[in-house]
């Protein structure tokens, strides 16, 4: 029996060399900077507890509800990692956990861990994070606020690891972004409402039994690298997508093409991800798809402000 | 020739304000084995805590000569093994051996002595084929004997343990006691398995409200009936 | 009552188990590299591959038959590369009946390529796992550069996985035994559901922290300083430096053969 996310745990196989080790690229540098960061935070307890917590939410992945007919809903767990450690905190232990689920379980694949990393423990964790504190500023500390600025933030987290993950594979030459980029993104959106739930219902409890942990993480060290960090990580994404040799892997179709000698008919991948389109309009699935997403987001968002700022406690007059 | 262990007006308050320790004093001599019994909440987890520093309060704990807090905590774990009462927060390597070593590992000893002192320990607790096994395979008695092991492998001169026997069948507690019994160590163990102490332990100390309330012949202090119950026990 | 997740390492003593653990990721890093960098149209390098997995599997004592039967693993994920033989250009090489759908040669070709790499690369994996402990394969990592404070929390990590999971386990069948409902009874709302999920994923939570405290304390207690240390537990022999030099041969080899067309 396993537990994990089947979505997001890209396989080796799946991603060309090139992206791959671009991939690795970012991981390094994205571990490098958690492992400072959580070291002046923890200090000497950074190994247990990270190790520990990586443990848990290995398990909670694990804990399941019904969804409909069959089905059952998880927690991936980066946005509320991050909410509750802080954001490198959570880098630490989602890679632990990322790592192991492919080491142990062959959950995800290893050349392609690099990838596997940026996305469940960098992006999901750090997007999730920063939607939470733009969330939070917005409408205020109070507990209401928390939990609708943390249902935004764990929607994010799922949505922004998924497409990130299409990207991934459309600059790979995989999949399409026409194909993969609706698919992952709809499929997520739903998904990214259980987490919402779910990180509600456990940061409910938290803030009851023990609100101190919250305020902890939230002047952990490293609050202004986080954000630039995303936006590092998101500019790497586009970088990916728009630079010639993404779409000219070693492993690629010209190769099949000059040995079938199909070549006069083969319009190579490389020509343009949005290939056989001269103007990417609204018509062109992959650019509809983030203009739906964007909306979704703008949508989860605005619910999750007013929501929070409904929640504000009425001070007596 | 210094006790073993010596706490003198030891007083401590959690970061909430309740105030676990009011005042003890405690001396145990070299080669001493004694238990310290008390009703849940007298303060006996706590006490063991401030044994290893790991805690701190007001009033003095030495340890084989050493005081508690002075910056030589490294010696005074060395010297003063405690063995917690989950096993399981105490094996936190992924091995059997990784656990054993982990203590000599720390106190800066080289490859071979680390490997002599996890043999040596694993040989006296039972369990010297263990050594490649995870520990969540580990049945609850096999992992107190191991837990034992990872602070006996530092050659304390005390051992101070905290409820070894809760959560034990029968036959994995008569192998503890066993164990116990055969190990020449100086010993403080904290337990409400009182027909243990009866066995084990010629003197007992009752705590009570953070302070100690008796201290004395194990057979005097059961005999005494009205007094245990005062304090939360039954003989 | 125990987690039902199975630790993959299957125990044995082959010369594959007992090569060092440095040799073997090296090896299988370079084996699924090897098929990254293969391009789908030639077979030849699938077979030599596919040998060498038959090989590690027959020599670790596991039979030929393991890897393959847990391999199917990374299945669901093929859903992804679904689309290219209906999104790369070229020849028809067959119609989906019913929705006229063409499937072009290049793009099916592409396809299976892919699955074959995805297929061949997860079996590799799976031998790593299952002729190396975990222990050993972390010690390997760090050996290997990989920084010292995330091999002790993947370390942490492993030892603490089965506990957590026995204890959500129990939440999960607490959860059920008081989830009685009668037939005819509205079932609890999914939002309700997943309310509750997140109280028991709270409640872990708490219990996990309060249990790193402990851990940190037992830590202290045997002289804990921050820093990770660890024994040596393996020396290189001649028959790792072989078996990896010997690999990277292979799949070198097959690289330059395939980059030449």
């Amino acid at each position: 029996m396993r537990f994990s996310l089947e979505t997001m745990h890209i396989p080796d196989g799946f991603l060309s060399s090139a992206v791959a080790v671009l991939g690795w690229g970012l991981a390094v540098l994205l571990l490098g900077a958690a492992l400072r960061q959580t070291r002046r935070q923890l200090g000497e307890r950074q190994v247990p507890v990270m190790g520990v917590l990586a443990a848990f939410i290995f398990a909670a992945q694990a804990v399941n509800f019904p969804v409909a007919a069959g089905t059952s809903g998880h927690l991936i767990g980066a946005a509320l990692a991050a909410i509750t450690l802080g954001p490198w905190a959570a880098v630490l232990v989602m890679t632990a956990v990322v790592a192991v689920q492919a080491l142990l379980f062959q959950d995800g694949g290893l050349i392609v861990m690099g990838w596997n990393l940026v996305n469940m423990a960098g992006l999901a964790v750090l997007g999730g994070y920063a939607s939470y504190r733009g969330v939070l500023r917005l409408v205020g500390g109070h507990r209401g606020g928390r939990l609708a600025a943390a249902f935004a933030a764990a929607w994010v987290s799922v949505e922004v690891g998924a497409l990130a993950t299409a990207v991934e594979l459309a600059a790979s030459g995989t999949t399409t972004l026409s194909f993969g980029l609706p698919a992952m993104a709809s499929v997520h959106a739903l998904i990214g409402l259980g987490e919402g739930v779910i990180t509600i219902g456990a940061l409910a409890l938290l803030l009851t039994a023990r609100p101190e942990i919250l305020r902890e993480a939230e002047t952990s060290p490293g609050q202004g690298a986080a954000h630039f960090a995303v936006g590092g990580l998101l500019l790497a994404l586009v970088v990916a997508l728009a630079s010639p040799w993404a779409a000219t892997s070693p492993d690629g179709l010209n190769a099949v093409a000059e040995a079938l000698e199909f070549s006069h008919q083969a319009r190579p991948l490389g020509s343009g991800l949005f290939a056989g389109y001269q103007l990417p309009g609204l018509t062109h699935p992959a650019a509809a798809t983030i203009l739906a997403v964007g909306l979704g987001t703008l949508i989860v968002f605005s619910v999750a402000v007013l929501a929070g700022r409904g929640l504000r406690p009425r001070t007596a007059k | 020739m210094h006790p073993t262990l010596e706490v003198r007006g030891l007083r401590f308050r959690y970061p909430d304000g309740y105030p676990a320790l009011n005042g003890v004093d405690l001396s145990v001599a070299p080669g001493e084995k004694v238990a310290l019994v008390g009703p849940n909440g007298a303060g006996k987890s706590t006490l063991l805590l401030h044994l290893n520093g790991i805690l701190h309060g007001e009033g003095e704990v030495r340890v084989a000569g050493l005081t508690v807090g002075d910056g030589h905590l490294g010696k005074v774990r060395a010297a003063l093994g405690l063995v917690f009462q989950d096993a399981d927060d105490q094996l936190f390597s992924p091995t059997v051996f990784e656990d054993v070593a982990f203590g000599p590992l720390y106190a800066g000893l080289t490859q071979e002595q680390v490997e002599r002192r996890v043999a040596a320990a694993l040989q006296a607790v039972g369990m010297q084929d263990a050594g490649g096994r995870v520990s969540h395979h580990l049945s609850g008695g096999e992992k107190k004997r191991v837990a034992i092991a990872t602070v006996l492998a530092m050659e304390p001169e005390i051992l101070v343990l905290d409820e070894p026997t809760a959560g034990l069948d029968p036959r994995a507690r008569r192998g503890l006691i066993r164990l116990l019994d055969d190990l020449p160590q100086t010993m403080l163990v904290s337990t409400h398995d009182l027909r243990m102490v009866a066995e084990l332990f010629p003197r007992t100390v009752v705590l009570d409200q953070g302070r100690v309330v008796a201290d004395g012949p194990t057979s005097r202090l059961l005999a005494d009936t009205p007094f245990l119950a005062e304090h939360g026990l039954e003989a | 009552m125990h987690f039902h997740l199975a630790d993959r390492y299957q125990p044995g003593s082959s010369r594959v188990h007992r090569l060092d653990p440095r040799a073997k990721i090296l090896i299988v890093t370079g084996f699924i590299l090897g098929l990254s960098l293969s391009s789908p149209g030639a077979w030849l390098p699938f077979l030599v591959y596919f040998a060498l997995i038959l090989l590690a599997a027959v020599a670790s004592g596991l039979g030929p038959a393991f890897p393959v039967r847990r391999s199917f693993v990374a299945l669901p994920f093929v859903l992804a590369a679904l689309s290219l033989p209906f999104t790369v250009p070229g020849p028809t090489l067959f119609t989906v009946p019913g929705l006229g759908w063409a499937a072009s040669l290049p793009g099916t070709i592409r396809f299976a390529g892919i699955v074959l790499r995805t297929w061949l690369a997860v079996q590799a994996a799976i031998l790593l796992a299952a002729t190396t402990s975990f222990p050993d394969l972390m010690w390997g990592m760090s050996r290997l550069s990989v920084p010292a404070p995330l091999v002790a929390i993947a370390g942490f990590m492993y030892r603490y996985l089965f506990l957590a999971g026995d204890e959500a386990l129990r939440m999960v069948r607490a959860r059920t035994a008081r989830s009685a409902w009668t037939e005819g009874q509205r079932r609890p709302s999914i939002v309700w559901q997943a309310r509750v999920t997140g109280n028991m994923v709270g409640s872990l939570f708490l219990r996990s922290i309060e249990r790193s405290e402990r851990v940190y304390d037992a830590m202290l207690a045997r002289g804990y300083d921050g820093q990770v240390r660890s024994l040596v537990h393996f020396h290189l022999r001649r028959l790792d430096v072989m078996a990896l030099a010997a690999t990277l041969a292979v799949v070198g080899g097959l690289v330059a053969w395939s980059l030449r067309g």
